[in-house]
């Protein structure tokens, strides 16, 4: 049982789950359990009646899959394929816009292979600039200066995870939290407007100025919650909403005397006092803050909050069959609102790690892109803590390195939204990721001898 | 041929669960909800309030011929003061009605909502104006505007009517605008020829559709995330596109030729109404069709009888012959193109050129008045009205100086569509089967 | 309803548009030629479910139908319903039309068919005459011999504990569709509540459960009020409760089983301390359960959902029965269950009632009714027709899920007749 509780929490790491299934074919146990978790991964774990396991595991590769077939075909395989097939797509509509590309284009037939060399080097000119700015940097002066770029990773990976963690919590209890952008905004307003209109001794204010973040974000977000659970409003429709109320609200601040810094008449807030910010974790030649390690404690907080906890329990009961939730005994409406304000709890803390952490001031563009980008998260990171954050690892270094692209190679930031979404929409469709790169079941002859095999051995259940 | 009968499947989706099944044994004494008169009470008092008893003193003028019309009338001139209590008498007492008929147990009619609003919306706007440094603006250039920027907003809408009908919820309105848009520019741009530009918009719009299309009916992908997900996705490559091709070139790829306004001679001379009707872009005068042919296409034609079937009870259409799958394909195709040429509204009307995320969110203000719209398409289409009327009260009220902070008008379609789907459409609901996948068995 | 019918096969006029007219006259036509009484423009959702079924059959006849594909349709109609939709089938049948009926109600099959053809697991097992015994039917359909009699000891009622009281529930539309209903259980007393599908029965378990908003009257267990408390405080009275559709009311499909099976006692000790979850003691009694229960699960691990419908069943059960229960509820205990695993669920039902717990079963297939129950109360549309002793023939029950009054048709012999003793055996062939 501590290994493998259940499905659900097997499901935290799909690459550990298959591994194991590959180990323990004989056990038909193992069979039905890999089948649930593929089902599972493969929805997305979203409102599971928005897709019925019917429906899934009608496309899976069947319950008696082989060894060889689900080490290819489990999802973790696809998870990979799926960044590098959003990777080449990105290279191709790079190298599509490429000068050189389009020069060597004009005598295609002449000589092929200038071409394909000229699309080669400009989607692979780019896509180092990006791994330079995102992880390592050769030509950094000193090893501190040479794993910057990863440190910048981290930076921005920081909101991304918090914001993550609560719409993937939220799609864990069947609620489609779009409204993570918002719940940055208002966590940002109450925690910068603590941060710089209160002065406070060092520790306490910083830790105030936390809270006041989390409970901005766990009102917004608890209201979206409370708004479907009283009156059934659908919290797609109310989180966008809320979004834009949101964010024209804090215009409206930031012009008001309260907020605005005085002398100045762009919609900028005062600085944060010292005291108010996030201390730098690694020396100030990095800006890393401590907002990265409560992020890293977050993720940890809610996986034993999915997985251990009776809170979990309701809210993952509730987002896989409310009825049958509720005939159990569990409050929905309860679950509901508390999932939504925990989830804009987490945002919250995005908010405060861009004002306390990276912006130090309050703007209208506090919570940039953070706030979408965060579903993306969560869903590459099929709705599991880690999964998360490992997400928001990859998003951030996309975040980190396309600065540098754009500056080396002239490469708009653009594309990392291009391939962002790519990678989200073929890991939700894996029979698509398996049909490019023919890894169909029928298409390959190892695994269809390796099949009839199976088939002897399991009777034939196929 | 074979028919299927079963019980399980009584032909017509039921509302509600459970107790759908049961005849009516004891009269049908529908409880009506309280939502509806409190909410008009509210608003009633805050509005004799705020606009009547804190109403300033000036006199609202409002403009309501401009110079080309036939005959010109008179400026409205209203007391700020007394106008306010007038209609927010007049609102109490609405109010007041709701609450009878409640207490009577007996729904309210749908006229006095309607009425409600348009009665609030004057003693607003007469509060605004009145309370402004220069309290004079021009009623006629205030629809007509508002009817301006609906345009995309209405084609917005459309699309989301014609893909929820049919079972598909489609977020990515806001991806078809913006998709629409950067084609009708690039393209009007390279041939010079708006109407080219318009039908590459609309080829766009259906193709950023059928992606939705694919992944949701064929891959079966949650259509919330695919339409979230392409709604990133044309934001990136448009803007990608944007920074590489139309940034180098901007004579050659980003100076499309307007679509510009054809004034109907006479019609378009009438007070008011000849603004609105007759003096409008191609692609207004194309919204008024595409709102009747949506409208007349869903109720009136086998086609829409299929679609509406395939929205509310998939499997009783599928039992009957009908290709729910490719139904829905198609529907969201089509949908995807009205939204298309809705963004080519962007470039070819508004402005003569595209700059990154044109559309600014104008997509989901579209989903906001087909939920305000109860997915009807004329609904829709005065849903999108009132929110093009707010866009516009906005950009007037910077101008005249008022007290209300222009943040604040702004924010009003997103929070009247907050009170919109917690309480005003409480009774309304979408079509059944929208958001789930069909699969056959 | 013309609309309804015109659906897949509609008559247009020029470019498109509806001819609704036309649909109309066609309705006309065959409802006169069949002896249909329907009006083409009442809504459907406004009709009986009889007359909804009718619906259903015009619609095939309106496109000419020569195969009639028939999935259980009598899952909703009242005996004497059931015989005049059989009519219909043979009338059809007369006039050249296939059929191909698919029920599990043996007696009907029996009834009507010409050949029967049974299958299990999605395989052809056999064919059979309709002059094939009940018996050798069910052993078909299960694949060895089965017994269709409940070896059950007469009740030894108790004391009362639980009664309801003038129950009323509205639902969302404004019907009364439990309508002041009164009735009481004894403890060691099964008490079956029969009636056609939809007649309350439904809205009357959710009543108890707390899962409906608009309840009044009085639901009394031990002494304590039921109405207006929550689901968990309804529970932690004592109350189990299978649910009619265990894959949406009863089991988290993606759970594993040993999850499901404390679907409804995750946060009390020992699965829980505090906020805590125990995996370690959640995974123990899993194991007991399974064992107990004879539940057919690859591993406790498993998801519920990947179950067979008689094993989802009794992991439902074995929850429900795992605590001390003071009141059991089982609404349509064996519905999509195989014969195999009736018998053990009927069993346990009645182990139940042997311990001193009151219980109540609710069912609309009338074997199962007459085969378990102590006392019969019947519902039409939300009210109790009236109470009746085991052993009350089929005919009388029949008229009384139409809504007629035992005491209404004395003519009936049977009627009030009071038997000892089960007779599902004799049922069958009533």
């Amino acid at each position: 049982m501590p290994d493998q509780p259940s499905p659900k929490h097997a499901k935290d790491d799909p690459r550990v789950e298959d591994t194991q299934h590959a180990a323990s074919q004989d056990s038909p146990a193992a069979e039905d359990t890999a089948a649930v978790v593929a089902v599972d991964t493969a929805g997305g774990a979203m409102q599971p009646s928005a897709v019925p396991a019917t429906a899934q595991s009608g496309q899976l590769p069947g319950g008696s899959g082989t060894v060889l077939r689900r080490i290819f075909t489990g999802s973790g395989i696809v998870s990979v394929l799926a960044v590098l097939l959003a990777l080449i797509i990105g290279g191709l509509l790079i190298a599509s816009t490429d000068k050189q590309v389009a020069t060597t284009a004009g005598y295609f037939f002449a000589r092929p292979t200038d071409m394909l060399a000229a699309v080669w080097n400009a989607a692979t000119r780019s896509y180092i600039a990006l791994f330079q700015g995102s992880v390592f940097n050769p030509r950094g002066n000193g090893l501190a200066a040479q794993f910057a770029p990863f440190m910048e990773t981290l930076t921005i990976a920081t909101p991304l995870i918090t914001a993550g963690l609560g719409v993937a919590l939220a799609f864990r209890a069947g609620l489609f939290n779009i409204g993570a952008q918002g719940q940055i905004i208002v966590a940002g307003i109450l925690a910068a407007w603590v941060g710089f209109a209160l002065h406070l001794p060092f520790g306490l204010h910083l830790l105030l100025v936390l809270v006041a973040g989390i409970v901005g974000g766990a009102l917004w977000g608890g209201l979206a919650g409370l708004l479907k659970a009283r009156t059934g409003a659908h919290e797609v429709i109310v989180t966008i909403m809320f979004n834009y109320i949101a964010l024209y609200f804090l215009r409206y601040l930031l012009n008001t005397p309260a907020f605005q810094r005085p002398g100045e008449s762009n919609p900028i807030s005062p600085i944060l006092d010292p005291s108010a910010v996030y201390p730098q974790i690694l020396g100030s030649q990095y800006r890393l803050h401590l907002g990265f390690v409560l992020a890293i404690a977050a993720t940890v907080l809610v996986w034993w909050l999915l997985n251990r906890s009776t809170v979990g329990f309701e809210f993952r009961a509730v987002g896989a069959n409310p009825k049958a939730a509720q005939t159990a005994g569990i409050n929905v409406s309860r679950s509901t609102i508390l999932v939504m304000a925990i989830a804009g709890g987490l945002a919250g803390m995005s908010g405060v790690a861009q004002v306390a952490g990276t912006e130090k001031v309050l703007t209208d563009g506090v919570a940039a892109t953070y706030g979408f980008d965060a579903i993306t998260v969560a869903l590459l990171g099929r709705s599991t803590p880690w999964g998360t954050f490992a997400a928001g690892l990859l998003f951030g270094a996309f975040r980190a390195g396309a600065v540098q692209m754009q500056i080396q190679t002239g490469t708009p930031i653009d594309i990392v939204l291009v391939v962002q979404s790519l990678i989200v929409l073929f890991i939700a469709a894996p029979p698509l990721v398996r049909a490019v790169f023919g890894l169909n079941p029928r298409r390959r002859k190892p695994a269809r001898a390796a099949r009839s095999r199976q088939a002897a051995t399991t009777g034939g259940a196929a | 041929m074979s028919t299927t009968v079963s019980s399980s499947r009584p032909g017509k989706p039921q509302p509600g669960g459970p107790t759908a099944g049961a005849p009516s044994a004891a009269p049908a004494t529908r409880p009506v909800s309280w939502k509806t008169p409190v909410l008009l009470t509210v608003f009633a008092l805050v509005s004799l309030v705020f606009f009547g008893f804190l109403a300033p003193s000036q006199t609202a003028s409002f403009g309501i011929s401009t110079g080309e019309d036939f005959f010109q009338l008179p400026a409205l001139e209203i007391n700020a003061f007394a106008g306010g209590i007038v209609l927010s008498v007049l609102l109490v007492a609405l109010a007041g009605y709701a609450v009878y008929l409640k207490i009577k147990n007996q729904p309210a009619p749908g006229w006095l909502a309607v009425t409600f609003i348009v009665i609030f919306v004057a003693a607003f706007l007469i509060w605004v104006v009145g309370g402004a440094r220069t309290p004079a603006i021009s009623l006629a250039g205030l629809i007509a505007g508002s009817v301006t920027l609906a345009v995309p907003l209405v084609f917005g809408s459309l699309s989301g009517v014609l893909c929820e009908r049919v079972g598909v919820v489609n977020i990515a309105i806001e991806g078809q605008l913006l998709g629409g848009a950067f084609t009708a520019a690039i393209v009007a741009s390279m041939t010079k020829n708006a109407i080219i530009g318009l039908l590459a918009a609309a080829i766009a719009g259906a193709v950023v559709s059928m992606v939705l299309a694919l992944f949701s009916i064929k891959y079966l992908v949650n259509q919330i995330i695919v339409g979230v997900v392409l709604n990133v996705l044309v934001s990136g490559v448009t803007g990608f596109l944007f920074s590489t091709v139309m940034q180098t070139n901007k004579a050659q790829f980003n100076s499309p030729p307007g679509l510009d306004v054809i004034d109907i001679p006479v019609l378009s001379s009438i007070p008011i109404i000849g603004p609105i009707l007759f003096r409008q872009s191609l692609v207004g005068y194309l919204m008024y069709v595409a709102v009747a042919v949506v409208w007349v296409g869903l109720f009136k034609t086998r086609w829409g009888l299929r679609v509406r079937a395939v929205g509310e009870h998939p499997q009783a259409a599928d039992t009957l012959g009908i290709n729910v799958n490719a139904t829905r394909f198609w529907n969201v195709t089509l949908g995807g193109a009205v939204a298309g040429i809705g963004g080519s509204f962007f470039t070819l009307v508004a402005i003569d050129s595209f700059t990154k995320e044109i559309s600014g969110g104008r997509g989901f203000i579209a989903l906001a008045a087909l939920i305000f719209g109860r997915w009807n398409p004329v609904g829709a289409f005065f849903a999108a009205l009132l929110f093009g009327f707010a866009d516009n009260l906005q950009s007037i009220v910077t101008i005249i100086g008022t007290p209300v902070p222009s943040q604040f008008m702004a924010m009003l379609p997103y929070l009247v569509t907050v009170l919109a789907v917690a309480g005003l459409v409480g009774k309304s609901r979408g079509p059944a089967a929208s958001g789930i996948p069909y699969v056959k068995g | 309803m013309a609309e309804n019918v015109a659906l897949g096969a509609e008559p247009t006029k020029a470019a498109g548009f509806l001819n609704l007219d036309q649909t109309r006259q066609r309705i006309k036509e065959i409802s006169d030629q069949y002896g249909f009484d329907v009006d083409p423009d009442a809504l459907v959702e406004d009709l009986p479910v009889g007359v909804q079924q009718r619906v259903e059959i015009i619609k095939a006849l309106v496109r000419n139908a020569r195969v009639l594909i028939l999935d259980e349709p009598t899952a909703v109609l009242t005996p004497q319903e059931t015989d005049e939709l059989l009519d219909i089938m043979r009338q059809l049948k007369s006039r050249g039309t296939s059929i191909v009926f698919i029920s599990h109600k043996l007696r009907e099959v029996k009834a009507v068919s010409d050949t029967i053809t049974v299958i299990r697991r999605g395989k052809v097992v056999g064919t059979a005459d309709p002059a094939a015994s009940t018996t050798e039917l069910a052993s078909m359909m299960v694949g060895r011999a089965v017994s269709l009699t409940l070896d059950k000891a007469p009740a030894q009622p108790r004391e009362t504990t639980f009664e309801v009281r003038d129950l009323t529930v509205i639902a969302p539309n404004g019907q009364h569709v439990v309508d002041h209903l009164s009735f009481h259980i004894k403890r060691g007393e099964i008490l079956a509540i029969a009636g056609v599908q939809g007649n309350g029965q439904t809205e009357l378990t959710e009543a108890i459960l707390g899962l409906q908003e608009r309840v009044s009257g009085s639901i009394v267990l031990d002494g304590r009020e039921l109405v207006g408390r929550s689901v968990k405080e309804v529970l932690q009275a004592g109350v189990g409760f299978v649910p009619e559709d265990r894959k949406v009311d009863g089991l988290v499909g993606t759970f594993s089983v040993a999850e499901n099976l404390v679907l409804d006692l995750y946060d009390k000790p020992p699965f829980a301390k505090g906020i805590s979850m125990s995996p370690a003691k959640i995974m123990e009694n899993a194991k007991a359960r399974i064992g107990e229960f004879d539940v057919r699960t690859p591993s406790a691990a498993a998801a519920a959902g990947t179950l067979s419908g008689g094993n989802q069943q009794k992991l439902v059960m074995a929850r429900e029965l795992s605590r001390p229960l003071r009141l059991f509820i089982a609404s349509q205990p064996t519905r999509g269950v195989d014969v195999g695993s009736i018998e053990f669920l009927h069993r346990r039902i009645v182990a139940e009632r042997d311990q001193g717990t009151p219980v109540m079963i609710i069912s609309t297939e009338l074997d199962e009714v007459m085969e378990l129950a102590d006392r019969i109360a019947v519902l039409y549309k939300g009210k109790l027709v009236g109470t009746v002793p085991a052993g009350t023939s089929r005919d009388v029950l029949g008229l009384m899920m139409a809504g007629i009054p035992p005491e209404e048709h004395a003519q009936t012999p049977q009627a009030g007749t009071p038997a000892a003793t089960s007779n599902a055996e004799g049922a069958d062939h009533a």
